[in-house]
């Protein structure tokens, strides 16, 4: 597995928020995680990420250990996250925002070139190359942000709620580009909250509730399953 | 007249400018008022002392020289004071950074003494005329100093990698180290490029009032400190534009008549310009988009 999830529990003083979870991603998958509010979907990709540090367990990429590593090696690693919210640095021209996205990288003639593929990618960001990017809309953030992303030529693509708040038509579209993504060979974690969609694109899935993996396996079974049709796809 | 209380204003203010950039620098990334900044301004200054008096040194080496010195004292400050308190409560890197400020003036008293030495020269008293108004070559010099300086920090933090992630890790820590930038890295650059800055005002301060104490960064700590919120902490050219108005804020409030309120000036304009603008003159809205 390109990265495995062991036994994490992670607490934020009393509150425990992962309460032992495993969970796999294979190379070349779409593995959703889904479930309700405050489940830990953010909290497992913010440790994943090394921004928590966990009270136990391990996350390994590639058979090797990360969970001590600080946040830029993980990135270096070729795990790269799309924040829950977007984040992108709103006082910065959509152009540094991508910049920025490339921080780890060296090759500075191929971050030219894949600038420019962002730009075929999401060709509204590339109108507004020169705008802050606080002053785009909630949907070119959700772009800026993946396109970002995809800066760091990342591996593994971690991506929370990026259907969130944004119109049914942007939502249609965004989960297209999250499967072209990974067509072109980039494996993805995505967390959300649609979980119809998420379902619908993914090849496995996790439903998490309040800290604990309750159920999982392939994406078709679940969307079949009667519980998570019930307290997820809203039948 | 006039022209002339301005033009002594604005070589004061130059240097009130370097030393707020680097509370503004810092406040911007971590949100600590680091109150041993002044201290770093007091020991630019006697390293100043030092390259002139005993190596001999002409302006620019002994400039580089206490820049390069407290560059390391900074960073190391950082390191040993503020990082390991990172997580604690808010409270506690501040009085941290209280705590430096007052070893920092034990250690120089103890080695120097409490007195005022004079700089030693090193460069001449050499007045020219400019129409009505006279400046010196120490104001000059100053006022070319201070522009390269600024003019150096805002091309490194526009158009520079590590500039960039300054700007990016001062918005958002969190978000900056998901990119791959070393937020710890960054947040020591910062710390070199403003204590570097203050050092170098205090040299000029030295040689431009001919006295270096101890105690010299209390108060020019204390100004800078209002120059930066003036301007709104966090912001660079707030603090570049902050300096600038209190130092001809207070020459000309000197001029006028109000010689003894001299250090007042500074805190008096503080509270009116707060009042009008509470996040300064530069700063942003403190609300955050969500
Ligand atoms: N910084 C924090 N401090 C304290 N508790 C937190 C913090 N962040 C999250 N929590 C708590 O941890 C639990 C899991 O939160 P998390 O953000 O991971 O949920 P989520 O599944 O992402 O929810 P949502 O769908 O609303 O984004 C919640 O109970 C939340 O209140
Ligand atoms: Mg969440």
């Amino acid at each position: 597995m390109l990265l495995e999830v062991n036994d994490l529990h992670v607490s934020y003083g009393a509150i425990r928020a992962l309460k032992g979870i495993f969970c796999q991603v294979g190379e070349g998958e779409i593995v959703a995680l889904i479930g309700a509010n405050g489940a830990g979907k953010t909290t497992t990709l913010r440790t994943i990420s090394g921004l928590i540090r966990p009270q136990s367990g391990t996350i390994t990429y590639k058979g090797q250990p990360i969970t001590k590593m600080p946040p830029h090696q993980i990135v270096s690693l070729g795990i790269c996250q799309v924040p829950e919210g977007r984040r992108v640095f709103t006082r910065m021209t959509v152009l540094e925002n991508l910049e920025m996205g490339a921080y780890t990288r060296k090759d500075k003639a191929n971050v030219k070139a894949d600038i420019e593929k962002v730009f075929q990618r999401f060709p509204r960001l590339a109108e507004r190359k020169s705008q802050l990017a606080g002053t785009l809309s909630g949907g070119e953030q959700q772009m800026l942000a993946m396109g970002r992303a995809l800066m760091s030529r990342p591996t593994v693509l971690l991506m929370d709620e990026p259907s969130m708040g944004l119109a049914p038509m942007l939502v249609q579209e965004i989960f297209s580009i999250i499967k072209e993504i990974n067509q072109a060979g980039t494996t993805i974690l995505l967390v959300e909250q649609n979980a119809h969609m998420a379902l619908s694109i993914a090849n496995r899935a996790y439903v998490l509730e309040t800290g604990e993996i309750v159920l999982s396996g392939p994406a078709r079974d679940l969307a079949n399953n009667p519980e998570v049709q019930k307290a997820y796809l809203g039948e | 007249m006039l022209s002339q209380q301005l033009l002594n204003g604005i070589t004061l203010g130059a240097t009130y400018a370097l030393i707020a950039l680097g509370y503004t620098m810092v406040y911007g990334i971590i949100q600590l008022i680091n109150f041993a900044h002044g201290e770093i301004y007091m020991v630019g200054a006697f390293v100043g002392v030092l390259m002139v008096s005993v190596f001999q040194q002409g302006l620019l080496v002994s400039l580089v020289a206490a820049m390069l010195a407290c560059m390391i004292m900074g960073v190391t400050i950082e390191r040993i004071a503020y990082r390991p308190l990172r997580r604690s409560t808010r409270l506690a890197p501040l009085i941290s950074a209280i705590g430096v400020s007052i070893f920092l003036q034990t250690l120089m008293t103890k080695i120097k003494g409490p007195q005022p030495v004079a700089f030693p020269p090193v460069i001449n008293d050499a007045l020219y005329k400019l129409g009505p108004v006279e400046i010196s070559k120490v104001q000059i010099i100053i006022l070319i100093v201070a522009s390269l300086l600024m003019a150096g920090l805002h091309f490194i933090v526009k158009y520079v990698k590590i500039g960039k992630a300054m700007r990016a890790a001062s918005e958002d820590y969190d978000t900056a180290a998901l990119m791959g930038i070393n937020v710890n890295r960054v947040i020591s650059f910062t710390f070199a490029i403003g204590s570097a800055l203050a050092a170098a005002g205090g040299v000029l301060v030295g040689i431009y009032f001919n006295s270096v104490s101890p105690f010299m960064g209390v108060l020019a700590g204390l100004k800078a400190f209002c120059a930066a919120v003036l301007g709104g902490i966090g912001s660079i050219p707030g603090a570049m534009l902050g300096g600038l108005f209190l130092g001809v804020a207070e020459t000309l409030g000197v001029a006028g008549g109000f010689d003894l309120y001299k250090d007042a000036i500074a805190f008096t304009l503080l509270i009116i310009v707060l009042l009008f603008r509470p996040t300064g003159l530069l700063g942003r809205p403190i609300q955050r988009k969500v």
